[in-house]
């Protein structure tokens, strides 16, 4: 139990990077909306990062991190944050909980996704709070909480699981539960801002190298490995999706910057697994599956309006499964597919299966809670105006 | 020649524009506008708090045509244009003195 100054600086660092990542989702989303919706989508990245900061430190870190009870969530014992000091194995426990708090609050704001230009505020802060605990929790709980997964073997890096999957999967069904925007399919929705978008994408692409470096906890090789197969997947996603998309007219930039996010969305769970290149491969799957994942939304005339779904939810179940796949056992110890090796294959598909279901299912139940006593909507006059007039009473330009 | 002004909900302009180009009528000019009607806008209503938005966004499409073309623009802005909720919008209509080209001589003066 000895500190050591050099990881403990460096977690500090990916911790303030990874927050970056909430308003990162603002912006990214903001710019895809119409105008009338940008402080909305912004505030609601915001909310969503205060409502987990206040979550985990009085019981979200026990759910997930406290002492295990059967496989399935920790107790409360750390509730409050008692017991979790000042030292630790390495870096301070206290800066590993500060560090997952930072996860479980993007995840919440990349669910926001689901429920664009047409959520009431009030109503997102109190499904938010249910979504965090009953969704975020276990899932985290499971993986890398001494839970059911982690006990079985079952991997995951930086997140694929707990963090994608979970708010990919969970966006879809929040989609359904909260129904279509008004005119959706009959008028155009164009994003109003590509710039905020691009510039959201690339705060993102930033605090990636913390969120998936910062995952192993120390600075070592394994976080420049990570760091690189990041930034490496990232640039094949953003290649990939240019590419599919060129070949069906323009390559738009948001199409790249989609790209991008399908890249690193993937690769999060494998970071600590694989080389340059397996993360080339993941990358630029990963691109073109998202790609035609979104495609297929469009034409099922779903609205989970900003993809979190197509990109983090189908990136993040491919990136999860093909660490069975391109595992290296000199990197982080783990023999994939193409060593040779199908038992992690098995398992990482098993584990995608599992959260899929579970975010899918808790997700559609807590959303459809939300609307029957509260109402997840806002009225028809209140979407027609805006929400950044009807929920903050601002507007972006005055 | 004629000058309708049609007032519209800014989410109808794709619609109302191509329905016009079927009808043969390409010329306009489209500009962002705020306004409002004789309900004042809208009014929303939050426990016991009021906030009113009393100019709301619409588009306006400016076009001078032939007297005997007004009424099947009208007709198509209508068809195109209309929801039936309060805020679909005007149509105006006023007489034009003289059409003069820029890059020719071009002068209508009736």
């Amino acid at each position: 139990m000895v500190l050591d100054s050099g990881d403990t600086a460096f977690i500090i660092i990916c911790t303030a990077l990874v927050l970056l990542m909430a308003p990162g989702v603002g912006l990214f989303y903001g710019g895809l909306v119409r105008r009338k919706n940008l402080i909305s989508m912004f505030a609601l990245s915001f909310a969503a990062l205060a409502i987990v900061s206040v979550q985990w430190i009085l019981f979200g870190y026990s759910l997930a991190f406290g002492p295990d009870i059967g496989g399935l969530i920790g107790s409360l014992e750390y509730a409050g944050l008692q017991g979790v000091g000042l030292s630790g194995d390495g870096i301070p426990d206290l800066l590993f909980m500060v560090f997952q708090m930072m996860f479980a609050a993007v995840t919440l704001a990349i669910i926001t996704s689901a429920v664009a230009e047409r959520i009431k505020l009030s109503s997102f802060i109190v499904f938010g709070l249910l979504w965090t605990t009953l969704v975020y929790d276990p899932l985290a709980h499971w993986v890398w909480g001494g839970g059911w997964m982690a006990g079985s073997g079952i991997l995951d890096f930086a997140g694929g699981i707990v963090v994608h999957i979970s708010a990919g999967w969970g966006a879809l069904a929040l989609a359904l539960v909260i129904g279509k925007r008004a005119g959706f399919g009959q008028y155009s929705m164009e994003p109003h801002n590509i710039p905020l978008t691009l510039l959201g994408g690339a705060l993102l692409w930033f605090g990636w190298f913390g969120f998936n470096a910062g995952s192993a906890l120390a600075a070592n090789g394994l976080a420049v490995n990570a760091l690189i197969v990041t930034n490496t997947a990232a640039a094949a996603g953003t290649l990939a999706w240019m590419a599919a998309s060129w070949i069906n007219g323009k390559p738009s930039s948001i199409g790249m910057i989609s790209g991008s996010i399908a890249g690193l969305g993937a690769v999060t769970p494998a970071a600590g697994f694989i080389d340059p290149i397996g993360a080339l491969i993941i990358g630029a799957v990963s691109g073109i599956i998202c790609y035609y994942a979104l495609l297929w939304r469009l034409n099922r005339s779903l609205d989970e309006s900003l993809d979190a779904w197509a990109i983090h939810g189908v990136g993040g179940v491919w990136g999860t499964v093909a660490l069975g796949i391109f595992a290296l056992s000199g990197i982080g110890g783990i023999t994939g597919l193409i060593g040779g090796s199908s038992a992690q294959l098995a398992l990482q598909a098993v584990g995608a299966v599992a959260a899929v279901a579970y975010a899918f299912a808790v997700t559609f139940m807590i959303a459809k809670a939300v609307d029957l006593t509260m109402g997840l909507r806002v009225t028809e006059d209140e979407e027609y105006v805006g929400l950044d007039i009807s929920q903050h009473g601002e507007s972006i330009y005055v | 020649m004629k000058k309708v002004e049609a007032i519209i909900r800014p989410e109808k302009l794709e619609q109302v524009k191509k329905a016009l180009e079927e009808k043969g009528f390409f010329p306009m000019t489209v500009t962002e506008v705020r306004g409002r009607g004789a309900q004042k806008g809208i009014c929303l209503q939050f426990r016991g708090k009021k906030i009113e938005v009393d100019l709301i966004p619409k588009v306006q499409i400016d076009m001078v045509v032939p007297d005997s073309d007004v009424a099947l623009i009208i007709d198509t802005i209508r068809a195109t244009g209309r929801t039936g909720k309060n805020g679909d919008g005007k149509i105006f209509v006023s007489h034009v003195e003289i059409v003069a080209g820029v890059r020719t001589d071009e002068m209508i003066t009736e």
